[in-house]
C-alpha cells in the first residue's frame, strides 16, 4: 500500500513500523528518566511521602525554603557557594583549558601524546577517590612535617577546615580532575581550524597573539559556550566532591554546602535538627535547579551556538 | 618544515616547562597514593613522599581478605556490563530507526531523547527512589540497571544516530534489493558498520556507570548489594585511622578503569568528550 509521503495515515504507518525499534530506548529513558523528572516537579508542590500518605499545599514549600530562616539561610548559602563553585570553574576550564590546548596543538611540539594522556587521567578518577585523596594530601598532619623541611611552612594549614579556605580548596580539586574534558574539546575545536587559516594570516603578516585573539578565540566561542553549559549543569549537581572531602553537612560550619548537598540532606538524608526527609521540600529544590539550569543553558546556547 | 629544528624546540621550552609542571601536579597525588599503600601504618607518617623502606603488600591482603570487597567489585561488574549491553542494543536499534525514518515525528522524537544530555537526572531523585522501592528493587543491584541505560541513552542517541546517517543510503537499498527486511537490514548491515561508535558509547558511559557514588547511595544499604564506590565510602570509615589501608582501598578502586585509560587512551579521550561536541 503507497502512502502519501507526511499525510496522517502515512506518519501512522510509519510510526507503527518503527515502534519496535524506538520502544525499548523510550521506555527506559520516560519511565526512568524523563517522568521522573517531570513528576519532581508536581512532587514540588506536596508535604509528606508516598508511605505516609502526601497532601497538596501549594507554593507552601518554596514560601518556606525563601522565608523561614531555618531553610532561607541553608539555600542562600548553598546557592552562593554554587556559584562561587561555578565561578572558580569557569575561570581556571578556561584559562589553562585554552593555554594547555593552545600549547597540544602546537605541531612542532615534542611529547604532546604524552601530555595530553596525563592531564586526562584525572578525569577517569571517581570524584569519591580524588577527593578522598587530596583529603589526605592536604592534612596538615601528615604533609606538615614534610612541607616544613622543605622551608615551605607556611603551607602547614588547616585548608579544608577553615572556613576561608575550604570552599575554595574543594573546587579547585574538582577542576583539577575535570580540566581535561575542556583542555581537549579546545583541542577539538583548534584542530578543525583548519592549517590554511593560520598560513593566510601569517602571509597577510599576523603574528602569534594577534592569530590567537583574532583568529583562533572567535572561532572557539562556541566550546567556550558548550563547556559553560556543561560546568553549569555538573556543578549544581555536584555532590562527591564535598562529601569525600568534608561531609553532607558541607563542613566546616556549612561553607562547602553546594546545592547537591543540600538536596541530599532535604529530600533523600534528613536534616539536622529533624532527621527526617521531606521529599516535597528535596523537589522544591531540584524544581528551582531544573529552573535555574534551563535559564542559563538555553540563551547559552542560542548566543553561542550559531545554527548550522 | 623544520619542525625538529634545535632553534624550533628551543622556542617550545616555556611550553615545555608549564605542561611538565602540569604533568607534575596530576601524577604526583597518585604517586603518594599508591607508593603508600605499599607502606604501613606508621612509615607513611614517616617519609610521606618516598618509595616504600620495604614493600608491604599486607594491606592490599587484608582488604581483599576482608571478603566485601571482592563482592562489592563483583556488583560493580555486573551492573556496568549490563547496563552497557541492554544500552548499546536499545539504543542502537531506536538510533537505526530515528535516522532512516524522516519526518516531523521523528525529528521531534529525537529532540525529545537528546534534550536530555542537557538535564541531569539527579533532579529526579526524589521520584525516582519512589519508583525504585515501588518496583521492590531498593537494595539490589538491579536497582542501577535501568537509571544507568536511562542516563546512557541521550548521548547514545546522539552519537549513533549521527553515525547511521552517515552510512551511504546505496549500502541500505542494496540491502533491500537482496530482500532483506527492516530488521534484516539492520542485523546484516548497520550493526556491523556500527562498531567504533559503539565504542564510544561504551566508553562515555563506562566511567560515570563505574564511578557512580550517588545512585548506589540513596538506593543501597545493604553490604552485599554495594557497589565499589559505595564500598570504599564504608572502608574510608572503617579504616580512617590507617591511611595506608585506605590508600590500597583507592587505589583498587581506581586500577580498572585507569589501566582501560592506559591501553587506549586515544579513545577515551575521543569518547569522553564525544558527547560534548555538537554534531
Amino acid at each position: 500500500m503507497m502512502h502519501k509521503k507526511g499525510s496522517r495515515s502515512g506518519i501512522r504507518a510509519e510510526l507503527l513500523c518503527w515502534l519496535p525499534y524506538l520502544a525499548p530506548a523510550l521506555g527506559f529513558y520516560i519511565i526512568f528518566m524523563a517522568w521522573p523528572l517531570l513528576d519532581s516537579l508536581r512532587l514540588s508542590l506536596y508535604t509528606g511521602s508516598a508511605g505516609i500518605g502526601r497532601s497538596f499545599v501549594g507554593f507552601k514549600n518554596f514560601q518556606n525554603l525563601f522565608t523561614v530562616e531555618q531553610y532561607a539561610q541553608r539555600y542562600r548559602g548553598a546557592f552562593a557557594h554554587t556559584l562561587y563553585f561555578f565561578l572558580i570553574h569557569t575561570v581556571v576550564q578556561n584559562c589553562l583549558g585554552i593555554l594547555f590546548a593552545t600549547l597540544l596543538t602546537n605541531r612542532s611540539m615534542r611529547g604532546r601524546v604524552f601530555y595530553q594522556t596525563v592531564i586526562f587521567i584525572p578525569v577517569t578518577l571517581a570524584v569519591l577517590v580524588t577527593g578522598y585523596l587530596w583529603k589526605l594530601l592536604l592534612n596538615p598532619v601528615w604533609s606538615g612535617p614534610f612541607l616544613e623541611k622543605l622551608g615551605l611552612g607556611f603551607l602547614v594549614r588547616p585548608w579544608l577546615g577553615d572556613r576561608a579556605t575550604a570552599l575554595t580548596c574543594v573546587s579547585l580539586v574538582s577542576c583539577w580532575q575535570w580540566i581535561g574534558i575542556p583542555t581537549m574539546m579546545f583541542v577539538a575545536a583548534l584542530r578543525n581550524i583548519g592549517e590554511d587559516f593560520f598560513e593566510a594570516a601569517a602571509i597577510e603578516g599576523a603574528n602569534g597573539r594577534q592569530i590567537f585573539w583574532h583568529i583562533k578565540l572567535p572561532m572557539i566561542k562556541p566550546v567556550v559556550g558548550m563547556i559553560a553549559i556543561l560546568t553549569l549543569v555538573n556543578n549544581f549537581n555536584a555532590f562527591d566532591v564535598v562529601f569525600a572531602m568534608e561531609n553532607v553537612n558541607g563542613a566546616p560550619n556549612y561553607s562547602t554546602d553546594l546545592i547537591g548537598t543540600l538536596f541530599y540532606r532535604t529530600g533523600i538524608a534528613g536534616q539536622h535538627p529533624v532527621g527526617i526527609p521531606d521529599p516535597g521540600m528535596g523537589a522544591a529544590i531540584a524544581t528551582i535547579t531544573f529552573f535555574v539550569l534551563c535559564l542559563g543553558v538555553i540563551p547559552t546556547l542560542r548566543y553561542t551556538q550559531d545554527k548550522g | 618544515m623544520a619542525y625538529g629544528s634545535i632553534k624550533q624546540q628551543n622556542r617550545n621550552i616555556p611550553a615545555h616547562i608549564i605542561l611538565a609542571l602540569w604533568s607534575v601536579v596530576v601524577i604526583f597525588p597518585l604517586w603518594v597514593m599508591v607508593i603508600n599503600s605499599f607502606k604501613d601504618r606508621l612509615s607513611i607518617y614517616q617519609s610521606p613522599f618516598g618509595l616504600p623502606a620495604k614493600w608491604n603488600i599486607a594491606n592490599y591482603g587484608e582488604v581483599l581478605r576482608d571478603g566485601d570487597f571482592l563482592v562489592y567489585f563483583r556488583n560493580s561488574f555486573v551492573v556496568v556490563v549490563l547496563s552497557l549491553v541492554i544500552l548499546l542494543a536499545v539504543g542502537s536499534l531506536a538510533s537505526y530507526a530515528l535516522a532512516h525514518w524522516r519526518g516531523k515525528v521523528s525529528r521531534s522524537l529525537y529532540f525529545f531523547c537528546i534534550a536530555g544530555m542537557m538535564l541531569p537526572i539527579k533532579i529526579g531523585s526524589i521520584k525516582i527512589i519512589e519508583l525504585i522501592r515501588a518496583l521492590g528493587l531498593l537494595n539490589t543491584i538491579w536497582s542501577l540497571i535501568p537509571i544507568y541505560v536511562a542516563m546512557g541513552v541521550p548521548v547514545g542517541i546522539f552519537i549513533l544516530t549521527e553515525f547511521i546517517r552517515q552510512v551511504p543510503y546505496e549500502l541500505t537499498e542494496a540491502g533491500i534489493i537482496d530482500g532483506a527486511g527492516r530488521l534484516g537490514v539492520f542485523t546484516r548491515i548497520i550493526a556491523p558498520l556500527l562498531r567504533p561508535a559503539l565504542a564510544t558509547v561504551a566508553i562515555y558511559n563506562l566511567v560515570p556507570f563505574w564511578n557512580d557514588l550517588w545512585f548506589p547511595l540513596i538506593f543501597i544499604t545493604d553490604d552485599r548489594a554495594k557497589t565499589v564506590l559505595l564500598g570504599v565510602t564504608r572502608l574510608f570509615g572503617q579504616y580512617q585511622t590507617d591511611w595506608s589501608k585506605v590508600l590500597a582501598v583507592l587505589t583498587l578502586s581506581a586500577i580498572p578503569v585507569i589501566a582501560l585509560y592506559l591501553l587506549m587512551s586515544k579513545q577515551f579521550i575521543r569518547g569522553l568528550t564525544a558527547g560534548a561536541v555538537k554534531g
